[in-house]
Formats: structure tokens, sequence, C-alpha cells
């Protein structure tokens, strides 16, 4: 069995088995509570430039398959389990773990404590940290880790986004359209307005897009036009837009300037939607700032709270940063918050129709609970 | 929404004793209930029959009743209480099953009570079948093809559509009781009839058969927002055909991809709303075609289940306690996590370790029973364990199964290498019928080389679960091959304590003992580290104090603080017959009595139904398995200053010599003085000193021997394994032709050690009492007069506080002996003793049967007769205070009868002789209260479930002369009552001599219509039948057991049926009354001031 060591900025190291690929790789550590669903992180761009631990310790059990799958990559630097199965059990199961992370080039290490890792990021913050195969030497590895770049301040969103425009074909299967829930007594509540008629035309911006964003804007009754993140409003306006979709995306939402002033000339021009980062880039349009959050939401158990209804929904979630709710002009309207930490999960824009919110109603991996903003979206436009 | 004003006063209704399917779990529901809602500043009015419950302690709920559970009775409640609302969803199927009941007689509308968590017609969709499928059908979700059928052509015309195998359901049984598959079409017949018989309301499910699928279980919480979350999902480990809470079962569910386990989750959703159950939990269960991913929905329960104590163990969220408030109008954001303080309950917990859990059986007791496991539940009990690994928990799940195993294999228990080794055909079909050995029969066919896909073809275990098992096998091969302790480096012994192995285990692979594989790797630095269980997988720091052990690098225990002082109080592990809820309500009053004297109570067990392993029952828990090294593992951890081993029952005496030689201290009763108990001889020596009778006695280890001691003994004499629990193996030999039948099971038993034979003293009385003693003086805390004659094991029979028969001056000697016996013993704290009183030339003679220096199983049943808290008492004695600084200096004196009696699980296995023996098979017990015997009696006895009628006709059966001379007098009041009687040729004669009509039967040979045509005919109300043989082949048997199938009572012992008339005669003239405890205890308060 070949050996791997993760080290941390602050000098703690743990040492455990290598699966997936060989090498040495450096990035932002931290860590995921979701209990399933390893496979759709793994593929979400917005884990570029981080080392992930999962905290639920059989990971790799039911394999991979082809359909779970939410972007054209693994994504992340390194993957951290506690034990990582050697088999897959799953009707749905094309291949393991190991030899998706093998063939991906993505480095594997299991065997460690890995809630002695995750109490560590909890305590102390996200750490820039190395994760290596060849490097085992503890000092050696802490010091890779202390001069390693942080994931403040980079532009990440370059490195996942489309390099062209693209129509979307794709809708979601029937495996992940949310079950209707019946009201009282077993009868189901009134459909929302069907989607029939003219599908509505939205671009949407690809940052680091999850595939599910595009497949549930589609199922809502869209025409969607992805367009590469750094695309400019010109671009955008250019293809006649019914709705704007901002994607979520990797890293430091401040260090994508033009992204923002490109959000900020499209805001009023037509209905616009953003998720995570573009959530972010919605409210730093506005005026706002976003800060570090100490360790991040990573998992599919937050709490979130619709302001309107007081109604509560679990949500999965993947960030690191958010929006400071001291800097928040007066024409953002907080929609939703965070029961664990009151942080802001959602926002509305007082006069442009434009709405957003940091977590993920599309899911992949996580609940659907919040699956009816796109349905909002798509009534937003008309 | 903050809770309800308009609300005051709520019933919380119990789930009763314990039987199969229902146990301590709702007193940890119903515990929490009392406490969440009389927080929120409700009054709560609380039913139960079971005394050995914390919920029925005086300051749980603000009324209590202890009274049987039957609508008319609740009634008697709700016109004195006058209850606002009334909560079902906490008291099993019970409580649910009561209130419909209540609401159906009208009751609820009469007194305006509303019912709260789940109004009747939710009730109604998730229990009745065919409501439930169509509701189903309604939200588009699949169940299982078939349906309800209310006669047998019926039956047969659903079998053409579905086809074998099919499985059978009864409407509204407990725990699925009747539920079973058939494979061909006699057997199909047989259990239709059997099913409609079974259901209260004469119908069952005939379904489709999904055998072989994935079971899973989701464990859903909504609020009257319509807010929902899911607690846990549990995966089955045995695939579905048997009944999930007889399977193995893991948290969380490992082998769905996301997108299959969110179908699942909405489906849950879509569920409980459909169904309608506006507050509280419910249970959801799913069945998936492993091949293709069809989901189906199985069943709901409507209400807080066995599941949801596992989830709540598992993960750290109290679903009970949080239905209760959920059920007054708070919404899950409003409440919050306990656990983490800072966040709320509107969420889902995240675990980072893996749950397993294995249920425990009781077949040794029910030789006659069917091992096989089935959709209807036969377990008595379940032990969990938390790991980090799946390997991990599975392996300690098995040690703390406390069956003698300690792990998948390598342990005193293992075939494998033996004589004994099963070939591969035992093992293919041991491994294709689940049965409670099963998992270990996985092991034998992996080391047997059977490759995984042909086991997977023959149990339909996932293949996940068995590559897990054969990684457990391959770390023991791994093992084997480095053959010794000084040869294992200690990457490899670090792994094979991850994999789960125990030290136990690693001695017998490595050559070497227990402790010399402890010692040697803790020399290593090869230490237990402890984890906490958090509900959010660390994300969140917990302030409670609950914990797993793990093999890690960090360990998250807390130092003891500094002046305090920590006592460790050893629990009872899983549920199983002779141990179960009676030591773990004396544990939670250890836990209870060490924090009102500023000690640091540490919790230590297994078993997740309890009230003991709720996290806020004690300062600290250990959910770990009770063994020696899972003890010492904790004790190396937080340093105790003391150890309680004398209250969790048999499994923490078990552990006392080797804990105390390891240099724990054991506090209370010395461990010698425990031995010295337990060894007849010098046992003997101390009567004699005391002058205190015995029966005659022998051991013996060789057949020989037996032989000769028994004819020095003499008949009838009591023959019995030593060591060896509740009397297995333990009968009553009245000849030699007896006596060499059942020495050879004894000794078979006993497994070398020696074979303990008794005089029997027919016709005596039996006597329990339970003291406490500080060293200096005593307290009686209670005498207890058995209803059934000595002989009946002391678990099985009747009895009543204070005696209801014996003389004054009988039982001031018996307290008087059993003071004195608790002196010269030594005994710090409880002590039980079993008299027999017998009359012997003209006056009562008393002898000692025996005595155990610990707390008996009636600890909790004398708390709450007296209103002495027996238990507390005795922990405070252990911790150093005396009675006297307690300001204890008399006897209490109670002021009312109490009878306990106990309750049998003999529907669960059809066809076992229900006669009662030395062999205790009850599993539960209940408590009737009065001012007299009489009234206490018959209240006990309806609290069992015992129907006494009014009216009808009765069959009659004794054996001795003696007794058909008791018989007559007895029937002469039946008839003097008004019923019509029925006997044999036998027992008709002696009753037609003392010239009572009486309606002569036919034996079941003697052709039709016999007896047992008049009992299917519903002809016979009751049968008194005291046995001259046992066993279901015996006609006597046969019929008992039939007296269980068609519901009718039996009673076994003439003094039970006396007892019985007593009662009949006194419900005749008398109503019930009811009364709350906190009153009844008032009186006993009063009237022990004068003394």
């Amino acid at each position: 069995m070949v050996r791997a060591a993760l080290a941390l900025e602050d000098g703690t190291v743990f040492v455990g088995d290598s699966f997936g690929a060989r090498g040495t790789v450096s990035g932002e550590v931290c860590f995921n509570t979701s209990m399933t669903g390893y496979q759709e992180i793994l593929t979400d761009p917005s884990y570029r430039g981080q080392i992930l631990a999962m905290t639920a310790p059989e990971i790799g059990t039911y394999g991979i398959n082809e359909t779970d799958v939410e972007s054209d990559a693994l994504q992340l630097s390194g993957f951290i389990v506690r034990h990582a199965s050697r088999i897959a059990s799953n009707f749905a199961a094309t291949g393991t773990l190991n030899d998706y992370l093998l063939k991906a080039g993505i480095i594997g290490l299991t065997g460690i404590d890995t809630r002695a890792l995750v109490r560590r990021l909890r305590m102390c913050g996200a750490m820039t940290g190395v994760l290596s195969t060849e490097v085992l030497d503890h000092s050696q590895l802490v010091a890779l880790a202390r001069s390693a770049p942080s994931l403040v301040g980079r532009d990440l969103v370059r490195e996942v986004m489309p390099q062209t425009a693209r129509e979307w074909t794709e809708s979601l299967d029937d495996w992940s359209v949310p079950l209707e829930q019946p009201s009282e007594g077993g009868v189901y509540a009134a459909k929302p307005a069907s989607p029939v008629g003219v599908a509505k035309h939205v671009v949407a911006l690809h940052y680091g897009m999850k595939w599910n964003i595009a497949r549930h804007l589609q199922s809502s009754g869209c025409r969607v036009t992805v367009l590469p993140g750094n695309a400019s409003a010109a671009d955008v306006l250019k293809h006649k837009p019914d709705g704007i979709f901002l994607s979520n995306g990797p890293g430091d939402p401040e260090a994508l300037s033009s992204c923002v002033e490109t959000v900020r000339l499209l805001l009023g021009k037509a209905p616009m939607f953003g998720i995570c980062l573009g959530h972010q880039l919605l409210a730093l349009a506005c005026g706002a700032k976003t800060f570090k959050l100490k360790f991040g939401h990573r998992g599919a158990n937050q709490p979130v709270m619709d302001l309107a209804s007081g109604k509560v929904e679990i949500t999965a979630q993947n960030h690191g940063f958010a929006v400071d709710e001291a800097t928040l002009p007066a024409e953002l309207i907080v929609t939703h918050r965070n029961l664990n930490d009151n942080t802001i999960e959602g926002l509305r824009h007082k006069t442009a129709l434009a709405a957003s919110v940091q977590y993920h109603p599309e899911a992949a991996s996580g609940p659907h609970d919040a699956a009816y903003l796109f349905d909002r979206f798509r009534q937003m436009m008309g | 929404m903050p809770r309800r004003d308009d609300i005051h006063t709520i019933l919380l209704i119990g789930s009763g004793p314990i039987v199969i399917g229902q146990a301590c779990e709702f007193d940890y529901s119903g515990t929490q209930a009392c406490k969440a809602l009389r927080e929120d500043g409700y009054r709560v009015v609380l039913v139960n029959s079971n005394p050995a419950t914390i919920m029925t302690d005086p300051n749980t709920a603000d009324r209590t009743y202890i009274e049987p559970l039957t609508w008319q009775m609740l009634e008697k409640v709700i016109e004195i209480e006058r209850p606002d609302a009334v909560l079902p969803t906490l008291g099993g199927q019970t409580a649910l099953n009561l209130a419909m009941e209540l609401e159906q007689q009208g009751v609820l509308a009469k007194h305006g009570v509303e019912m709260i968590g789940a109004k009747a017609e939710a009730i109604r969709r998730g229990e009745d079948r065919e409501l439930f499928k169509q509701t189903m059908r309604k939200i588009n979700l699949e169940t299982c093809r078939g349906r309800i059928v209310k006669s047998l052509p019926d039956a047969r015309d659903v079998l053409a559509e579905i086809g074998l195998p099919a499985v059978i359901r009864p409407s509204f049984t407990l725990g699925g009781s009747g539920s079973g598959v058939a494979y061909n079409r006699e057997e199909f017949d047989q259990k239709v009839q059997r099913g409609l018989d079974l259901s209260p309301i004469g119908e069952v499910l005939v379904e489709e058969s999904i055998l072989g699928w994935k079971e899973y279980e989701m464990e859903v919480m909504r609020d009257a927002d319509d807010n929902a979350v899911v607690i846990c999902s549990i995966e089955n480990f045995d695939p579905c055909g048997v009944h999930t809470g007889d399977s193995i079962t893991v948290a969380p569910a490992l082998t769905l991809t996301d997108r299959q386990y969110q179908r699942m989750r909405d489906a849950s959703f879509a569920v409980i709303r459909a169904i309608g159950v506006e507050t509280g939990g419910s249970n959801i269960q799913f069945a998936v075609e492993p091949q293709t991913g069809r989901m189906i929905v199985i069943e709901m329960n409507p209400r807080v289940s066995r599941s949801s104590a596992l989830a709540s163990k598992a993960t750290g969220f109290p679903i009970a306690k949080i239905a209760a408030k959920l059920a007054v109008g708070w919404r899950l954001h409003e409440l919050s996590n306990d656990i983490t303080q800072k966040t709320k309950a509107c969420f889902e917990p995240s675990i980072d370790y893996i749950v397993v859990k294995v249920p425990r059986f009781a077949f040794e007791k029910f030789p006659e029973a069917d091992s096989r496991l089935t959709t209807q539940m036969k377990s008595v009990g379940e032990t969990m364990a938390i790991g980090r690994t799946f390997k991990e928990a599975l392996q300690k799940a098995l040690r703390g199964l406390e069956v003698g195993s300690f792990g998948l294999g390598c342990d005193g228990k293992d075939l494998w290498g033996t004589a004994a080794e099963p070939s591969l055909d035992d093992i293919r079909v041991r491994v294709s019928t689940p049965d409670p050995d099963r998992v270990w029969y996985l092991r034998y066919a992996i080391k047997a080389g059977m490759p995984l896909d042909e086991l997977h073809a023959l149990t339909g275990i996932d293949p996940w679960f068995l590559d897990q098992i054969q990684q457990i096998v391959e770390m023991e091969s791994l093992l084997r091959t480095v053959g010794s302790l000084a040869a294992i480096d200690d990457a490899l012994l670090r792994e094979a304590k991850q994999t789960g192995f125990c030290d136990r285990q690693l001695a017998v692979l490595l050559g070497s003992s227990e402790m010399e594989v402890r010692f040697e790797r803790r020399r290593r630095g090869i230490v237990a580290t402890f984890k906490s269980v958090d509900t959010c997988a660390a994300e969140f720091e917990a302030t409670t104090p609950y914990y797993y052990s793990t093999w890690e690098e960090e360990d998250e225990t807390r130092p003891k603080p500094p002046g305090k002082k920590r006592v460790m109080i050893l629990g009872g592990g899983p549920n199983r017959i002779g141990q179960g809820i009676e030591f773990d309500y004396c544990c939670c009053h250890a836990s209870y009595a060490l924090r009102e004297m500023g000690i640091e109570s540490v919790m230590v067990n297994s078993n997740p139904e309890t009230v003991s392993t709720d996290y806020d029952t004690s300062d600290m828990l250990f959910f770990e398995p009770l063994t020696c090294e899972d003890v010492l593992n904790i004790a190396d951890r937080i340093d105790p200053d003391g150890v309680i081993v004398q209250l969790g029952g048999q499994t923490p005496l078990n552990l006392a010599r080797a804990l105390s030689a390891a240099g724990l201290p054991i506090i209370g009763t010395s461990v010698d003085t425990i031995e010295q108990a337990e060894d007849r001889e010098k046992f003997r020596e101390l009567l004699d000193r005391l002058e205190l009778k015995q029966p005659a006695s022998g051991i013996a280890r060789t057949l020989e021997q037996a032989r000769r001691e028994v004819a020095r003994i003499g008949y009838p004499s009591l023959v019995r394994p030593s060591f060896v629990l509740g009397g297995r193996a333990m009968e009553i030999c009245y000849d030699n032709v007896q006596f060499e039948r059942y020495v050879a099971e004894a000794f078979a038993v006993a497994q070398g050690q020696p074979v303990l034979i008794d005089r029997f003293l027919e016709d005596a009385i039996e006597v329990d009492v339970d003291c406490i003693c500080d060293g200096k003086d005593v307290i009686i805390a209670g005498v207890m007069e058995h209803i059934e004659e000595a002989g009946v094991h002391s678990g099985d029979s009747a009895c009543a506080i204070p005696p209801h028969s014996l003389p004054p001056e009988v039982v001031a000697e018996i307290k008087a002996a059993t003071s004195c016996l608790a002196l010269r013993l030594g005994v710090v704290g409880l002590m039980n003793v079993q008299f027999a009183v017998k009359r012997e030339e003209g006056k009562q003679t008393l002898y000692v049967i025996e005595v155990n220096p610990r707390a008996s199983r009636t600890v909790p049943f004398v708390s709450k007769a007296t209103g002495l808290s027996v238990a507390k008492v005795a922990v405070k004695v252990m911790a150093g205070m005396s009675l006297a600084e307690q300001g204890i200096d008399a006897d209490p004196v109670p002021s009312h009868v109490s009878v306990k009696e106990s309750v049998f699980p003999f529907v669960k296995f059809a066809g076992v002789d229900i006669v009662l023996g030395p062999e205790m098979r009850s599993t539960g017990e209940v408590m009737g209260v009065s001012e007299c015997f009489s009234i206490a009696f018959a209240k006990s006895q309806i609290a069992a479930g015992i129907l006494l009628p009014e009216t009808g006709r009765i069959f009659l059966s004794v054996a001795s002369p003696q007794a058909k001379e008791i018989m007559v007098v007895l029937a002469r009041r039946l008839i003097d009552m008004g019923f019509e009687l029925i006997a044999t040729a036998g027992t008709a004669r002696s009753l037609a001599d003392a010239g009572i009509a009486v309606e002569v039967v036919k034996k079941l040979q003697e052709g039709h219509p016999n007896l047992l045509d008049h009992l299917i005919d519903g002809r016979v109300q009751l049968i008194f039948n005291t046995p001259r043989g046992k066993g279901a082949r015996t006609d006597e048997g046969r019929i008992r057991a039939a007296s269980v199938l068609y519901g009718v009572p039996c009673i076994t012992t003439l003094p039970a049926a006396e007892a019985c008339v007593r009662a009949m005669e006194a419900l005749r003239t008398e109503s019930l009354g009811v009364q709350a405890i906190q009153d009844r205890l008032l009186v006993t308060q009063a009237s022990a001031v004068p003394s």
C-alpha cells in the first residue's frame, strides 16, 4: 500500500494510504458533511483549487456511474476520506471510486482520522495544505503547505469556464425531478403554472456551472444558452435573453472584478437569477462586499429560511465566501437566511428583477427542497 | 408560532408491559415527552401499566396513573383529570390503538379532548392497509401488489393474481404479529386463517413477495408549518423478508447514490404529508429492487417507533422530545439542537461514523419455536454499536450482543477449525435461511471459499456488506499468519483494532491471553480514543458528552473537573428475557442519585432502546459494549473513582471480578461478597451459623454423582446447571425417568460447570425480599408474596406487596432473616432474597432459596408500591452515604396493595406450551394497585391482557387429588357467579361427585367435538389447567398453546386460579377505580409518619 500524507499550513500532518492518482498537489483544505453524492461533489467545478475531506466515513460504497456528473471533469485537487470502498455496489454503478480518481489524475488519501482534521479546520479555519504521495517527510511537506498559494484573491473561474458559447440540450431525467409533494390528506397541491408555451430564453453565465442547474432551467421551460463567465454585457445582450442566469463557480468573488462589472451592466436589462458565486457577484455588483467564512458551508443539511413564507428548506451548499450584511446596499433585500449562523442566503433587488441564493437549489447532490426557485425565476420572466 | 396556549393538560399514553415489538424505547420516548411538555409548563397526565419505567416515577409526570391500559380505564382518568389534549404518538402501537378506541367510543368527543400529534384520520390512513395503499396510489408511489381480504376465498383470488411466494400481514397487530411468507398453497391457507383470527378487525393483507429486495427506513419529522426533515436513514443488512426489528441494520444508508437517496427522501415527505401526520416523527419503510432501483413503500408508522429510538441514539437528535414539542405547536426552527446548543433542531443530522444494530433473540427459552426469521418480529432486544467504519461497528455490535461471541468469530464460540466446523453444504443451508446465527455463517462461507457472488445469490445481502465481511476475514488471515503477539507490528495491530478485533479475538489469533494483548498494545501506545456523537459531523462544537470508542488519533473526552468525583455505572446491555428494563431503571436512578450527591455520573451501555442511553440522563454517556476490554478502555481514559456493577443485572456482575483484578474501584458490595453468595458451600456455612434452613441440596460434576445426590435428596427435586441465567434448563423432577432426561440436558447446558440439585418444596409459598444494607443498618424495602407456588420462576410469577396471605409473624421472621443475611454477608447496597414458606407439621417453616447481592428485577415494582426510591437510596449507600445520613430509619409501609403480573411472548411463538416453570420466559410486567388484594389482582390481570370473563363457560382440568379438592371449592364459587363449567372425564367426575353440574367434553384423542373444537368455536372463555405433563406434544400442551392462539386466558397454577376467582368475585361487586400514584404515595407517607 502506498502511503500518502497531508500537511496543513499550521504544521499538522496526517499520514494515511494513497488511493486514486499519485503525485503532489496543494489547495485549500476544506470539508463536506454530505453523506451521499461524492461523485457530484467530485465533478462540481466550485471545488476547483481545493482539497476536500468528506466527513462521512465510508465513501465509494455505491461506486461511480454515468449520470451523477456535474461537469466534464473532476475539479478538485485532492480527495480525503476515512475509508474508500474497494468495490462498487449499486445497479447504476459502472466503476469504482479508486479507478475514477486514478483516471482523472486526482490524488486520494484514505485511512486518516478525518474527524480530527475536520475539528482542526473548524477551530482554526480553512487552511492551505499539501497532499502528496511523493513527499512524506513532515517538515518538508509543511514547508510546501506554507509556501503554497492561498485561495483568496485568485481567479479560478478562468480554469473551469467554457471557452465558447453553447446551446444547452439536456433536461432533468426522471430520477432527478423532485417528487411532487401533496398537501394534507394526500391531494396534490395545484401545480405551478405549466411551463408550456413559448420557451423563455435564458443566457447562463458559466463561471463553473453545475450541469444540473442548466437541466433545471431547461426542465422549467427555458431555452438555455451557456456563455463563458467572462462574456461581456454586450455579448449577453446580443442573445436577446428573456432572463440572465449567474452560475456558481470556484474561489474568491472579489477577484472577479470584470465579471462584477458585467453583472452591474446587465442588472435591469432582463430578469436575473444567481446561484452561489452568481449570488455573490450580484451582491458585489450592487455595492456590497463579501468576506471569507471561517471554514465555509459545505454539505447537504444547511437549514435556510425563506423569510417571506417563514418556511425552512434544507439545502445543499458549497461556499467559502459570503455576502457581508453590514455592507448591503439599500436596494438589496435579504430574502433567505441561514438558521445555523444567520448569514445571508438569498437576496432580491428592490427595483430590478433580480434575485439570488447562496445555496444550491439544483441540489445534485443534496435535497430538492429549494427546486421551486427555478419556477420562480421562470415566473420572473413572465 | 410558539407553544399553544389553548391547551393546559395533556394526556400521555404509555405502551404498557415490555413485549416483543414494544420494549424500553417507549419508556425513553415517553419520559422525553413528559420532560419536554412540562418544561413548557403543561400539566402532563400519564397512564401506563408498566411499573418498571422511568416515566411512571412520581416526578416524571404531574399525574401518574399506573393502571391497566384499556379505553375504559383511560376514560376514568379523563373524567378525573380533564385533559385538553391526548398525545397518542409516543406510546407505541398500544397508545395509538387506545387513542383510536377512545375516539371510536366517543370518549374524546364527549370530554372535549383533542388528539394532538396525529389526528384519528391520519392514524387510520397510516394504519389501515387498504387506505394506506389508496393514499400511496394518489401520490404516485408504488406499494406491493396485492390487497386486503376478509376471508380465505378472497385471499385465494389475490394469490391467483400475484403468485407464490406471497406475504400475509394481519391488520392492526403488534410488531407484525401473525405476519409471514407462504411458499406453498397449504402454508398460504394456514397463514391467512391465522392472520384473520389474530387481526382485531379480521382482515389480512395478501401481497406479492419482495423477498431479497433492499430494505430501508427513513425517520422523518414534520412541524405544523409543514417543514419536514429526515433525521436518519437506515439500511437493513438483511434484505426484505426479515422484519426490520429482527434485521441487522446500519445507519446511515450506504449503498444508495444521492439521486436514489433524494428520491426516497422526497417520497418520505410525500408520504407523511399524504397520510397527514401534522407534527412529530414518522417512520417510513421502503424496499428497493436491487437490479433496477424500483422503489416501493412498504409501510409507515405515524408515530415514534423503535427505529426512531435507534435513530435518536444513532444521531444524537432527540426525536421523541422534539415530537412532543412539535405537537404543542412549536416549529422545528424555534427549537434548539441540544447537542450543539447554537444551532436549531430544523436540520438533518450528518454523521461521521457508522452505526450497526444487531437484534438479540431468546429461542433458547422456546426450544419448540421456529427460529427462522420472518416478517413477524421475534427478537427480544437489541444492541447498537458505533464505529468509524462498518467493520469496526459490526464486530463491536456482535460482542455487545453478549451471546458468548466477541465479534465475527475468532472467539470461544467459533466453530471454525473445530470438530463442529460446518461443511459447505451446511453453510449453504444456514446462510439461505435467515436465523439469529446467520451473520457468523457468512464468515464461515467466506472461509470455506464460497465466492461472494454465490453468497449474494443465496442471501440477498448487498455485495458491499459481504465484501466488508470478507475484509474482516482477510484481516483475520493476516493475523493468523503473524501468529504471535511478539511478531505483530504496530501498524497491523492498530489496523486490527480499527477493523473491530477486540483483545479477546486477538488473543485467540496471536496465541496469547486477553490481558497480555491489552498490556502489550497499551505499552505500544495503541489505545482506544473516544469521539462525540454530535449530530453534525464536527461542523459545530458539541456540548453534550456522548461518546463512542474507536482507534483513531484524536480523543475528545474532557478531563475530570478538579475536585469532582466520577462514578461509572455499568448498564445491562441488550434486553433479553430475565434482564431488561428493570435494570435500566436502576441504572438511571444511579445516575440521578450520583448527580444529587455532586458526583459525575458516567453511563456505559449498548442498548439503544433505553432511558439510560439518553444523552442527558448522565454527565457522560459511553455507548459501548459491556465487555471487560471496553469498560477498561473507558476507565483508562476517564479515571473513575468508583464503578457500580450491581445494578445492570448479570452482565456487569459477570465482569466484576476481572474489572476489580484490573484495578477498578468497584463500589458497594465487594466482589468477594458477591462470590461468597454464589459459592454454595460458603453460603451453606453462613446459613448454618445464622440457623436458617435451606432445602437439601447437592452438587454433581458427573452423571454418577448426580444420581447419588438425588437419591440422598429425594423427589421432587430441582435440577439445574450452575452459572446460568434466568433458570435456563432448570427442571423439576418427580421421578427417576424425568430425572434422567433433565439431568442430561442440564449437563449439556452447563458446559463443564457442575449441575445443582435441590430438594423441591412442593406447594410452598415463595417470597421475594428486596433490601438495602449500608453495612450497619438494613431497610427492608419490600416483601413480595408470590401468587404462584414455589417452582415457578420468580420473574414469571405474580406477586403482591404487602403479602396477601402470610401471617404477620412469618413476615417478621422473613424480615429478620433478611437483615441478618445482609449484615453477615457484608452487603453494601442492594440485596434480594428468595424464601419459600412451607407448612410443615402444622407450622410455617421458612427456607432460604437464593440470595443475590445485587439489584433485582423487582426493584422498580417495590419502588412504585412503597414510594421509596430503592435504587437511588442504595446508590447513595454505595457512594458512602449511610441510611441514617439519608434519614431513612424505618421500613416503608405501603398504604395499598400492589400486584405485579408477568407478561409472556407466547403469541409470537406459535405452538409453544405456556405452562410456567423454573425457566423464566416472561418479557415484561404490569402492576395493579388498589385498596384490597382482589381488585389489585384483577387490575393486574386486565393490565396483562388476561380478560377475566363475566359470563360464559370455564374449562377445568387438574391433575393431583389435592388439587381436585381445591378445585371443587373454586368450582362452587364459579357456579355461584353463574358460570357454566366443562371438564374432561376425570375432573368432571370429581366435580360431579361433589354435586357440581359440569358438562363433559372429549379429550383430543377421543374424537370430535373435543375441547379444541369448543375453544375454536368460542364456547370457552377461561381455562384453569394445572399441568400433568409439559410440552407442545402433549394434549394439555396443545390445548394451552391453542388458548394463546384463540386469545382465551389459561391459568396454569392453582393459587393463580384461586386469585382469579377472588378477582372475578370482587369485580361483580366493586367497580375499578383509578388513582394517581402521587395521591397514593401521599397516603403512604402519611401512614408512615407515626411509626
